[in-house]
């Protein structure tokens, strides 16, 4: 059937040399779509958090368009609760690969919108980003914007498309998204909608560190062991920081931690461990029994449905 | 290490979640706490067993409704694989969600009640599975516990599905026992199937044979975007950034770009920033061509030794996604790849009854998941391959351009 001579007997199997890893069918099929995005919008931006999805983002970028510019900024959303090593990394590697770096502060849209500032413990900004994200996107008039979501983060997760659709006030309606068959994407929209792209849909969280082994990719440090101050609470490390009310049966100590997910100071908690490079990292998660939401994300236990009611508002 | 794309079909009777559900739990891809999460829904159940079908059902509506709505993805891997599930409805009100599933699939797993047989579900699912041509069947013959593990009621099963598969030309079919309840010859060989001597589910999933899946002859390269930096030093560089759906391409390779039949030479490939002498399906790469020529986004470069059908006339089978219906005489936007067309529906053939595989003749319009037959008119040429031919270069979308919904799935004659 195949004009091709393959050598049956080789080690790789019947397609010799010309056959992927499954690293290299994942990559390929991120670079597709991120292509997809450049051809298909007036308007995308980049999602960048600082935390290691998005960075995996920005190196398939790179993969996708050099030599040439991207074809869309790198946004951040800064709800000003963010860790400096992470806000460092995004200066440093917007700076050395010379694209366009746009942020926009949670604490300033508190202020022009007369907000109310979250209250509690732990009071985080997580839902706060929305109204700055469509802000921004209102803002830019972005028609697409690129996230690093994953469908094995989480359950609404995995029911999102990669080309996923939301309304003009940036809603997300599980019950209307457009079939996506083949590798096809429809990103047609009307004006003042705008569709959410994840490129990296398909990956798992073990996928990802093991892409970030091979292309030996840079991390920010809190994604390594180190020593630090955390308050014990339900069972989960929180960093301490300014941002967090301390009470009187508190437990604050020392501990040798490295943080699974990069989120907002107050919503993401760290993991005691000792894994001081790439490889003892993959060993812990493979070992790891909890997933990296339920481990990291204090913001996800509110309800079953929390992560698809804050998608149904906007949330990325 | 590849990856396997499958898909499941049959219903929450059927014990498809259960089956989803114990492959990810057998083979630990099943965090403690999502199964706790899963634990506390099941808590009022009577039984007290944990409904391993809650850990796919995503949706609040899905949860409170008990049934899968839409399609949702699962992962899990082995030291041999990685596999994607797409795990997809199995009503008939449901079909345009399993055509969405079965679309990107190498494999399915049909699943089959042991005290029911071939019944009309199976039927339906076996002919989607056969339009969108997928590559490999699995027949798991479910619930052999409440057949008391017997060989006959299996083996009868065998020769009706067999029948069914060849009405179908459907070729490679696995027939497998299973308990997808207790686990048996899901993850580890049954006891109590001793007459068994196939694989395991898993098994097998790990271990057939997917290289040829990836079609190495027919060099199809669809351009998404042209990469021109237009900086001093790379003043006439223009590369064509796009992957390669089919093929192999080498420097050197004469060329044609389609529709416009331009011919040219391609005089470099980069792969991931860097320069190499071939790449092929499916990598993501940069096409360089010996002569300044007119490409851009939708073109398609094909090798000259293989050329694909262009035409403006498509004969499709299609299944309809919108709950408006499909008229003859309406006017869509087609797309193929990267390509986008201004289309018309010109006339509805037939219908295909998914149960029956009866025709109903006479049809002049179609309703949300019904699949007909129709011929498609183009505004320009398009370049593509039959769908049996080349999955990869014969499926297209049908997007309503004033919703800009996508309302259809083409599979090309």
């Amino acid at each position: 059937m195949s004009n091709i001579n393959v050598n049956n007997n080789s080690p790789l199997g019947v397609r010799g040399k010309y056959h992927l890893d499954y690293l290299d069918q994942l990559e390929s099929e991120s670079i597709h779509i991120m292509r997809e995005v450049a051809g298909q919008f007036e308007r995308p931006a980049l999602l960048f958090s600082g935390g290691k999805d998005s960075i995996v983002l920005v190196h398939l970028a790179l993969k996708a368009f050099r030599p040439g510019k991207f074809p869309f900024p790198l946004v951040h959303i800064d709800t000003g609760h963010n860790f400096q090593e992470a806000l460092d990394y995004r200066d440093k590697l917007a700076d050395e690969i010379g694209e366009k770096l746009i942020v926009r502060n949670v604490g300033d849209t508190i202020k022009a919108k007369n907000l109310t500032e979250p209250k509690g413990k732990f009071a985080s900004r997580n839902a706060l980003q929305t109204y700055t994200l469509l802000d921004t996107i209102e803002e830019f008039k972005l028609d697409a914007c690129i996230g690093g979501a994953r469908r094995d983060e989480e359950k609404a997760r995995a029911k999102e498309r990669i080309f996923s659709v939301r309304d003009e006030f940036g809603q997300w309606n599980p019950k209307l998204q457009r079939p996506e068959l083949w590798s096809i994407y429809n990103g047609k929209i009307d004006k003042g909608e705008n569709v959410r792209v994840f490129p990296i849909s398909n990956w798992t969280e073990l996928d990802i560190w093991n892409y970030i082994k091979r292309e030996n990719i840079q991390l920010p440090s809190i994604y390594f062991a180190h020593d630090r101050e955390v308050l014990e609470f339900e069972g989960q490390y929180v960093a301490m920081s300014e941002f967090i009310q301390l009470e009187a049966n508190d437990k604050v100590s020392v501990k040798k931690v490295r943080y699974r997910t990069v989120g907002d100071m107050t919503c993401t908690a760290a993991v005691e461990s000792d894994a001081s490079s790439i490889d003892d990292i993959i060993t812990e998660i493979i070992a790891t029994k909890t997933s990296e939401r339920g481990e990291t994300r204090i913001d996800d236990k509110v309800s079953e449905a929390a992560m698809e009611d804050r998608k149904k508002n906007g949330y990325f | 290490m590849d990856l396997l794309r499958f898909i499941t079909a049959g219903s929450v009777d059927d014990g498809k979640s259960t089956l989803i559900g114990r492959l990810l739990y057998d083979s630990k891809s099943i965090m403690i706490d999502h199964l706790e999460a899963i634990e506390k829904q099941t808590k009022n159940r009577e039984d007290g067993e944990i409904d391993l079908a809650l850990l796919t059902d995503g949706l609040r509506a899905e949860r409170e409704q008990g049934i899968t709505i839409d399609v949702a993805y699962k992962y899990f891997s082995t030291p041999k694989r990685k596999f994607i599930i797409a795990d997809a409805p199995g009503h008939i009100q449901y079909t345009r969600n399993m055509v969405t599933g079965a679309s990107n699939s190498e494999l399915i797993i049909i699943l089959i009640d042991a005290r029911k047989g071939v019944i009309e579900q199976t039927r339906r699912h076996s002919i989607i599975a056969s339009l969108l041509n997928i590559p490999h069947v699995v027949v798991a013959v479910n619930k052999m516990d409440l057949v008391e593990y017997s060989q006959d009621v299996y083996n009868n099963i065998l020769i009706d599905y067999a029948e069914l598969a060849k009405q179908l030309g459907i070729k490679d079919v696995t027939y497998i026992p299973i308990s997808a309840l207790d686990g048996d010859n899901l993850v580890d060989a049954s006891t109590n199937l001793p007459w068994y001597e196939g694989d395991t589910l898993l098994n097998h999933l790990e271990n057939v044979s997917i290289a040829d899946d990836i079609n190495l002859t027919n060099s199809r390269f669809p351009v998404q975007y042209v990469v021109r930096p237009q900086t001093e030093e790379l003043h006439d560089y223009r590369g064509y950034a796009g992957k390669i759906i089919s093929g192999i391409y080498k420097v050197g390779d004469s060329i044609t770009i389609l529709p416009s039949g331009v011919k040219s030479t391609v005089s470099k490939i980069e792969l991931g920033g860097k320069e190499v002498e071939e790449a092929f399906a499916p990598q993501s790469i940069i096409l360089h061509l010996a002569d300044d020529v007119d490409v851009s986004r939708g073109d398609v470069i094909v090798n000259d030794k293989d050329l694909p059908q262009v035409e403006q006339e498509l004969e499709v089978v299609l299944c309809w996604m919108d709950s408006k219906p499909l008229t003859a005489g309406k006017k869509y936007l087609l797309q193929i790849n990267s390509t986008r067309v201004r289309s018309v529906v010109k006339d509805i053939e037939y219908k295909l009854n998914v149960n029956t595989l009866e025709k109903e003749l006479n049809i002049e319009s179609a309703g949300l998941n019904d699949i007909v037959k129709a011929t498609i008119k183009t505004a320009i040429p398009v370049a593509f391959d039959s769908y049996k031919k080349l999955r990869v270069n014969g499926g297209t979308i049908l997007i309503d351009e004033t919703s800009n919904v996508t309302v259809g799935a083409c599979m090309i004659q």
